[in-house]
C-alpha cells in the first residue's frame, strides 16, 4: 500500500486549493461572500469524482481497501443523475422485475454512458446472485 | 395490605420499575439463544486450488446471498488459511493483549468467517470485551450522537434543541419525524440550529432512502445511518433489500458527499421472524462481515431496535458488547447502540452505559435522547434529556470522556434565543412561515413540546412541502442567514458545505471538532496499554468535571461568614469565665463545640443555633431540669463533648452538641463511646427532636429511663447530600480546637437579650 497518500488527508486542511467543485471553484473560493454574490451554485456543493478517487487513495493507504472500493464506486456514481441513481437502486431491490434482464441492461447503460465499470460489474454480480437464489419474483 | 401467604418484599419488588421488565427463557429452537445455538455452524473453511469450496459448513452451491457477498467481498483467502487455522482461544487472548497491535488483529479478521469471529469473541468475559473494545475501536477520541426530535415536529423547537445538543458536545445529531412529510422542515430546522454556537456537527434526517438522499443532496444532511442489514437471507429480503442494493446505496450516499453507516443489531432477525434458529451473535457476525464487505465506513450496531429483546436474555448485554467488539475489530466505525432504552430500571440503564464510558467508543450512543423522552420520535433512548446530568456525573465519577460537557444556564439560554431567532429569520426570508415573538419565547424556556405554543405537526407539513417544492438548498439557507445578520451561523453552514466537497468526513470514524476533521485516518486509536491511547487533556477534564452542584470551600464558608442566619436576630454565646463544677442534681450541662455560634451558625438541617439552644433548654426545663451551657474548647468530637459536659453537670448528665447539629446525651461515669443517646444524622433532626432530647436528658438526671428519641431514617443518601458541606464545616471546628484549653461557662444572647 502507498502510505504516502495518507499525508494529503484531510484534504480540506492539507490541500484546500486542489479540491475543486464541479465548476472549478477551489475550497478556498467557497466563501460566504462568494455565496452571497451568487458565485457558488448548488452544483458546487457536491463532491467530484476526482475528489472521491483521492479519498479512495487515502482510504487504501490507511489499510482500508473495502472502503476504497466503495469510494471508487461512488466516484463512478458522482455524475449519475439522481433519478438514474434511484431507479438503479430500485432495480437492485428484491422482486422488482421478473428476470435479470433489466438489471443487466442497466449495468450496460451505466458502463457505456458514465464509464461506471466497477458499478456495472457490481450490478452483473448481483444479477447472477439473484438468478442463483431465485430473487426475480415480483413482490408487488 | 395484602393478607396473602407471601413475604411482602416480593410485592414491593414487583412494584419497582424493574418489575415492568420481562426476561426471556433461552430457547434456541425459537431463536432465543445468545452466544451459541445448536444450529450455529462450526467455524470452518475449505479452499482448493486457491478457490473457496465451503464456508462455515456450507458448500458454495448452497450459499445464500449473504454467504455469497461475504465470500466474495469480505473474505481474504490468503489471510484465511492462517486465521482459520489458529485456535480461537489464542486469538481471544490476542484481543486483550496490549502487545498485539490493532492492525495485526484487523488483518486476521479479514481471513475469518462469521462463525470463527463469533467463536473468538464468545470466549471473552464482559470485562475482557470492554477492554478489547478500548484497544480495537477506531478513532482516538470518543464521541457521541444525539437525537433531536419533538412530538409536534415543531421546527422552532428543533432549532433550539439542536443548538442545545451542539453545546452539550454531541458530534452528530439525528432527527426523525412524527409525520413523514415533515422531513424537509425537520432537516432545515436542525441544520439551522446546529449552526448556532460552535457548529461543525454532522447531521442526519432519518427517513426513507430516496427522500434521505434528496435531503442530503440539498445540503440538509451530512450523514445517513439507516442502511439496515440483516443476518439471514429472508430477513434481508423481507426488509426489501439485498447486500448489493445496500452496498449500492452506501456508494450512492458517498457519491453525494454524504457519510454513511449501516445499521444492524442482535435480535432484528428474531423480531422479523426469520432467525433460522441461529444465535444472536452468529447472525450479527454475518451482518458485520457483510458491512465490511460492502465497504461502508461504519456501523450503528449493538442491538439498536432489538436491544431490549437481547437484554431480556441471559447474557444479552454481554452479547451487545461482543457485537460492538466485532464491528471495530472488522475496522468499522462503531456507533455503539446505547440508544433504545433496554429497561425501566435506572440501575440497569446506568450499568449498561458504564463499560462504554470506560472503554470509549466512536459514538457512545447511536442516539442519546437530548430531548425529553416523550419528545423522542425514535422512542425513548437509554439516556434522555431528563438524565443528561446523570451522564455528566458518570463521566466525572470515572474520569472518562463520554463526549458531553456541562453547560451553564446563561449559555444555554443565549443559544436557544439565538437559534429560534435564526430559524425565524430563515423561515421569513425564504417565505416559509412567520414566527411570532410569543412562539419563540415559548420554545426558548420550554423543557419539552408539552410547554410550547409554536408550530403544530400540520403546520410543519406546510413548511416542509414548500421547502421541497421550491427546491431550496442549504445555499439558500446560508444566504438567508447572512442577509438577516446571522453571519456566524452562515459561516458555520458554509464550512460544513466545504467539508462535503472535500469528502474528508467520508473516511472511517470521521467527526468534526473545532473546525477540524478527526477520523481513524489522521487521529487513529493508538491504545497499547497504560499511558497510551486517549486521555483527556487537562482543559477537557476541567470542562468535564465542572458539573452543577459542586461546592467549593469558599462558597460553603461564605454562607457561614456573616455570623447570622437570615431572618433571625444575632445570636452569640458570651463567655463568663472558666466552667465551674455543678452541684445541683437537676443540672444538665449542654456542652457546645468550639465553632458553635462562633464560626458556624446553623445545623446541617438548617436550624439556627439559637433555636437549637432554645429548644434544648426548653426541653430540659420541661423535664424538670436546669440547663447550663458550657463551651468546650479541647475537642470537637461529639462523644467527648458529651462526656465533658456530663462531668461538669451537677446531675452527671450532659448533652454534647456540634455546630452541625450532631448531639449526644452522656453520663459522667460512662466510657466515652458508650453514650445514653445519640443524634447522628444531623440533617434529619427537627427542633422537636432537640426538645425531646433535652427532656430525656432531664429524665436521666432524675434517675429515670426515658424512651430514647428516635430520629427516623428513610434511607436517604445523607452522605451524598451533606458530606461535602460537613467535611468543610467540621474542619472549622477542628481548626478552633485547643487541646490545652479548659471549658468556659457561657450565656446565650438572643438578639441582645440574654437567656
Amino acid at each position: 500500500m502507498n502510505e504516502t497518500r495518507k499525508t494529503i488527508y484531510p484534504l480540506s486542511e492539507r490541500d484546500p486549493d486542489n479540491v475543486r467543485t464541479a465548476t472549478g471553484l477551489s475550497l478556498t473560493d467557497m466563501t460566504l461572500d462568494a455565496v452571497i454574490k451568487g458565485k457558488v451554485t448548488a452544483s458546487d456543493v457536491a463532491i467530484t469524482p476526482e475528489t472521491l478517487r483521492l479519498q479512495a487513495e487515502v482510504a487504501r493507504s490507511a489499510g482500508r481497501d473495502r472502503l476504497a472500493l466503495n469510494l471508487e464506486r461512488a466516484a463512478e456514481l458522482a455524475r449519475v443523475p439522481q433519478e438514474v441513481l434511484m431507479s438503479t437502486y430500485e432495480l437492485l431491490r428484491p422482486g422488482r422485475t421478473e428476470s435479470s434482464h433489466a438489471l443487466r441492461e442497466r449495468a450496460r447503460a451505466l458502463r457505456e454512458q458514465f464509464g461506471a465499470i466497477q458499478i456495472a460489474g457490481f450490478l452483473e454480480e448481483a444479477a447472477d446472485a439473484y438468478d442463483a437464489r431465485g430473487l426475480f419474483s415480483r413482490r408487488y | 395490605m395484602s393478607s396473602s401467604n407471601r413475604w411482602r418484599r416480593f410485592t414491593e419488588w414487583e412494584e419497582r420499575p424493574l418489575g415492568l421488565d420481562r426476561f426471556a427463557v433461552e430457547d434456541a429452537e425459537n431463536g432465543f439463544s445468545v452466544f451459541k445455538s445448536p444450529y450455529d455452524p462450526e467455524p470452518a473453511i475449505e479452499i482448493e486450488d486457491g478457490k473457496l469450496v465451503s464456508m462455515d459448513g456450507r458448500k458454495l452451491a448452497d450459499f445464500d446471498i449473504i454467504d455469497m457477498f461475504i465470500a466474495r467481498h469480505h473474505l481474504d483467502l490468503d489471510a484465511a488459511e492462517r486465521a482459520m487455522g489458529m485456535e480461537s482461544a489464542a486469538i481471544a487472548r490476542m484481543l486483550v493483549d496490549i502487545n498485539v497491535p490493532r492492525a495485526e488483529l484487523e488483518s486476521l479478521a479479514r481471513g475469518m468467517t462469521p462463525a470463527k469471529l463469533a467463536d473468538v469473541v464468545s470466549r471473552l468475559s464482559a470485562l475482557e470485551i470492554a477492554f478489547a473494545y478500548s484497544k480495537m475501536r477506531q478513532r482516538h477520541a470518543p464521541g457521541n450522537q444525539a437525537h433531536v426530535t419533538n412530538a409536534k415536529d415543531d421546527p422552532v423547537q428543533l432549532a433550539a434543541d439542536a443548538a442545545t445538543a451542539v453545546a452539550l458536545g454531541f458530534d452528530e445529531i439525528e432527527t426523525t419525524m412524527r409525520v413523514a412529510g415533515n422531513a424537509w422542515s425537520n432537516a432545515l430546522a436542525c441544520t439551522v440550529g446546529a449552526a448556532v454556537g460552535r457548529g461543525g456537527v454532522l447531521f442526519q434526517c432519518s427517513i426513507e432512502e430516496a427522500e434521505e438522499l434528496q435531503i442530503g443532496f440539498a445540503g440538509f444532511a451530512s450523514y445517513a445511518e439507516t442502511v439496515s442489514v440483516y443476518g439471514t437471507e429472508r430477513a434481508f429480503i423481507d426488509g426489501d433489500d439485498t447486500p448489493w442494493s445496500k452496498a449500492f446505496l452506501t456508494a450512492a450516499y458517498a457519491s453525494r458527499g454524504i457519510k454513511a453507516r449501516c445499521t444492524s443489531g442482535a435480535a432484528a432477525e428474531l423480531l422479523m421472524g426469520f432467525h433460522e434458529k441461529r444465535s444472536l451473535l452468529y447472525l450479527e457476525a454475518r451482518c458485520l462481515c457483510l458491512q465490511r464487505a460492502m465497504g461502508v465506513q461504519g456501523t450503528q450496531n449493538g442491538g439498536i431496535d432489538g436491544a431490549p429483546l437481547t437484554a431480556s436474555m441471559a447474557g444479552g448485554v454481554r452479547e451487545l458488547m461482543a457485537e460492538n467488539l466485532l464491528a471495530v475489530w472488522l475496522g468499522l466505525e462503531c456507533a455503539s447502540g446505547n440508544d433504545t432504552r433496554i429497561s425501566e430500571s435506572e440501575i440497569r440503564v446506568g450499568a449498561k452505559i458504564t463499560p462504554y464510558l470506560m472503554a470509549g467508543s466512536d459514538l457512545i450512543c447511536s442516539g442519546f435522547g437530548s430531548i425529553k423522552k416523550y419528545d423522542n420520535s425514535f422512542n425513548a433512548s437509554l439516556f434522555n434529556g431528563e438524565e443528561v446530568e446523570d451522564y455528566l456525573a458518570l463521566q466525572r465519577d470515572f474520569e472518562v470522556d463520554g463526549g458531553l460537557r456541562p453547560v451553564s444556564e446563561d449559555q444555554i439560554l443565549g443559544l436557544r434565543v439565538r437559534a429560534t431567532e435564526a430559524l425565524a429569520a430563515v423561515l421569513q426570508e425564504l417565505g416559509l412561515a412567520d414566527v411570532t415573538q410569543a412562539m419563540r419565547s415559548s420554545v426558548v424556556f420550554a423543557s419539552g413540546s408539552d410547554e410550547t405554543a409554536s408550530f403544530s405537526a400540520g403546520q410543519a407539513s406546510e413548511i416542509s412541502a414548500k421547502i421541497k417544492d421550491h427546491g431550496l438548498t442549504a445555499l439558500d439557507v446560508v444566504k438567508a442567514l447572512a442577509k438577516q445578520g446571522f453571519r456566524e451561523e452562515a459561516e458555520n453552514l458554509i464550512f460544513m458545505l466545504r467539508q462535503r466537497v472535500s469528502g474528508d468526513y467520508l473516511q472511517t470514524s470521521a467527526i468534526i471538532r473545532d473546525g477540524r476533521v478527526m477520523s481513524a485516518v489522521n487521529t487513529p486509536n493508538d491504545y497499547q496499554g497504560p499511558g497510551t491511547g486517549y486521555r483527556m487533556t487537562p482543559e477537557r477534564w476541567q470542562q468535564v468535571r465542572n458539573i452543577r452542584g459542586t461546592l467549593s470551600r469558599a462558597a460553603v464558608l461564605a454562607a457561614e461568614s456573616t455570623g447570622r442566619v437570615d431572618g433571625h436576630p444575632p445570636f452569640r454565646l458570651q463567655s463568663t469565665g472558666p466552667a465551674r463544677q455543678g452541684n445541683d442534681p437537676r443540672e444538665v450541662v449542654i456542652g457546645v463545640s468550639p465553632a458553635f455560634a462562633e464560626r458556624l451558625h446553623q445545623t446541617t438541617a438548617g436550624h439556627p443555633l439559637s433555636d437549637v439552644i432554645r429548644t434544648l433548654t426548653a426541653g430540659i426545663e420541661e423535664g424538670g431540669g436546669i440547663a447550663r451551657i458550657v463551651r468546650i474548647l479541647h475537642t470537637a468530637d461529639t462523644s467527648f463533648l458529651g462526656l465533658t459536659a456530663a462531668k461538669l453537670a451537677g446531675s452527671g448528665i450532659g448533652i454534647g452538641i456540634q455546630a452541625k447539629g450532631t448531639a449526644v446525651i452522656h453520663q459522667a461515669d460512662r466510657l466515652p463511646h458508650l453514650n445514653l443517646e445519640l443524634f447522628s444524622n444531623a440533617p434529619l433532626i427537627s427542633l422537636d427532636h432537640y426538645r425531646a432530647f433535652g427532656r430525656n436528658a432531664a429524665g436521666y438526671a432524675r434517675g429515670e429511663r426515658p424512651e430514647p428519641v428516635i430520629v427516623p431514617v428513610r434511607g436517604e443518601a445523607l452522605g451524598a447530600r451533606f458530606h461535602v458541606r460537613v467535611a468543610l464545616l467540621y474542619a472549622l471546628e477542628t481548626e478552633l480546637v485547643d487541646p490545652g484549653a479548659k471549658p468556659v461557662d457561657v450565656v446565650a444572647e438572643f438578639g441582645g437579650a440574654s437567656a
